[in-house]
């Protein structure tokens, strides 16, 4: 995975990238699996390395294939992003070890999940459905929000004349906000869908 | 688009199973992994997968516009409506115990609607989100 992303952030073939990124995301898959979150797993590999590679392929198909030189020299981003990372390593250093049975998670309401009322074997299905119901139609509403809101920027324009080349840059720019929120969102979906048996909070991922 | 006969051939033979395991992680949902998401981009890959083989008017054909359109939101009105349902049978919103007499048989019927509305959401948003973006490159290469 270290070595995708170094080759991920070297690149500057964007068709290359998608197809790493891809990549990324399988490997990313295997890791929730070996974390025994099968259910995120599933949904990494089918959103993250199947539909999301044909969507950037689509959006490449668009645009240049080779990325513009950057404006910028990149030591502030670097610099910002390693001192985040050095900001939740610290922070993950604080939280319980991977599957701690005596994690505070797993004293507070694990018990009463894995030990459900509704008889659902599968606990996030329970958890996801039936406890959290609230907030998985919020979830189905923000997917449903990103759904609306492609639709009303790449709708087929009436007179497609009439739309000159300056517009279309902010389209661009519209849609690739929208792409990133709905991802964003997605990913903030899938993220929190931990398995709770496999650690609950506990693993920082 | 055009594709080899290998792409053909294997995507004939896959997609049948790849859109009945969508349904086994739907319905399998509350005994093994799985759920309304899974389900839902799993069969959306599925059609996605059709249109790349065998092109975009054709995927267009089986699963047309309007019915992805549809599916948006029907979706999350199902969800919605599951929660009205209880509202009505006497329960708060969301409340599945008053679905049905057995209570754990109503949370059952709750969690199935919720998913299957979830499900439906989610597939219909990724199938748009594709049309959207593959329908676009087409127009411009007509212009063109």
């Amino acid at each position: 995975m270290a070595f995708a992303v170094l080759a991920l952030a070297r690149t500057r073939n964007l068709f290359a990238v998608v197809v790493l990124s891809g990549i990324y995301s399988f490997l990313m898959a295997t890791v929730l699996v070996a974390l025994d979150a099968v259910d995120v797993a599933m949904t990494e590999a089918a959103v993250g390395a199947g539909v999301s590679t044909v969507l950037l392929l689509g959006a490449l198909h668009l645009c240049k294939s080779e990325e513009a030189k950057p404006a910028h020299r990149p030591w502030l981003p670097l610099l910002l992003s390693l001192a985040t990372a050095a900001l939740l390593i610290y922070g993950a250093m604080g939280l319980p070890d991977f599957a701690d049975p005596n994690a505070p998670i797993h004293q507070h309401v694990v018990p009463r999940y894995l030990q459900n009322e509704i008889d659902v074997p599968n606990v996030v299905t329970a958890v996801l459905a039936s406890f959290r119901g609230y907030d998985t139609l919020g979830e189905t509403t923000v997917v449903f929000t990103a759904g609306a809101g492609i639709i009303a920027l790449l709708r087929r324009r009436k007179h497609p004349k009439a739309v000159l080349a300056s517009f279309r840059g902010y389209d661009t720019l519209g849609e690739t906000t929208v792409v990133f929120t709905a991802g964003a969102g997605i990913i903030a979906l899938l993220r929190r869908r931990k398995h709770p048996k496999s650690g609950g909070g506990g693993d920082g991922k | 688009m055009e594709s080899s006969l290998v792409l053909r051939v294997v995507g004939k033979l896959l997609i049948p199973f790849i859109l009945l395991f969508a349904l086994y992680v739907q319905f399998h949902g509350d005994f093994g992994p799985g759920g309304g998401f899974q389900a839902g981009t799993i069969s959306a890959a599925g059609i996605v997968f059709y249109a790349l083989i065998f092109g975009l008017d054709k995927a267009r054909r089986v699963v047309p516009d309007r019915l992805v359109e549809t599916m948006l939101a029907a979706g999350v009105l199902l969800y919605a409506g599951v929660g009205v349902a209880g509202l009505l049978l006497g329960g708060n919103f969301l409340d599945y115990f008053v679905l049905d007499q057995d209570p754990v048989h109503g949370q059952h019927r709750g969690i199935f609607w919720v998913e299957a509305g979830v499900h439906i959401t989610v597939c219909g948003v990724m199938l748009k989100i594709f049309y959207m973006f593959a329908s676009r490159g087409q127009r411009e290469e007509k212009e063109e």
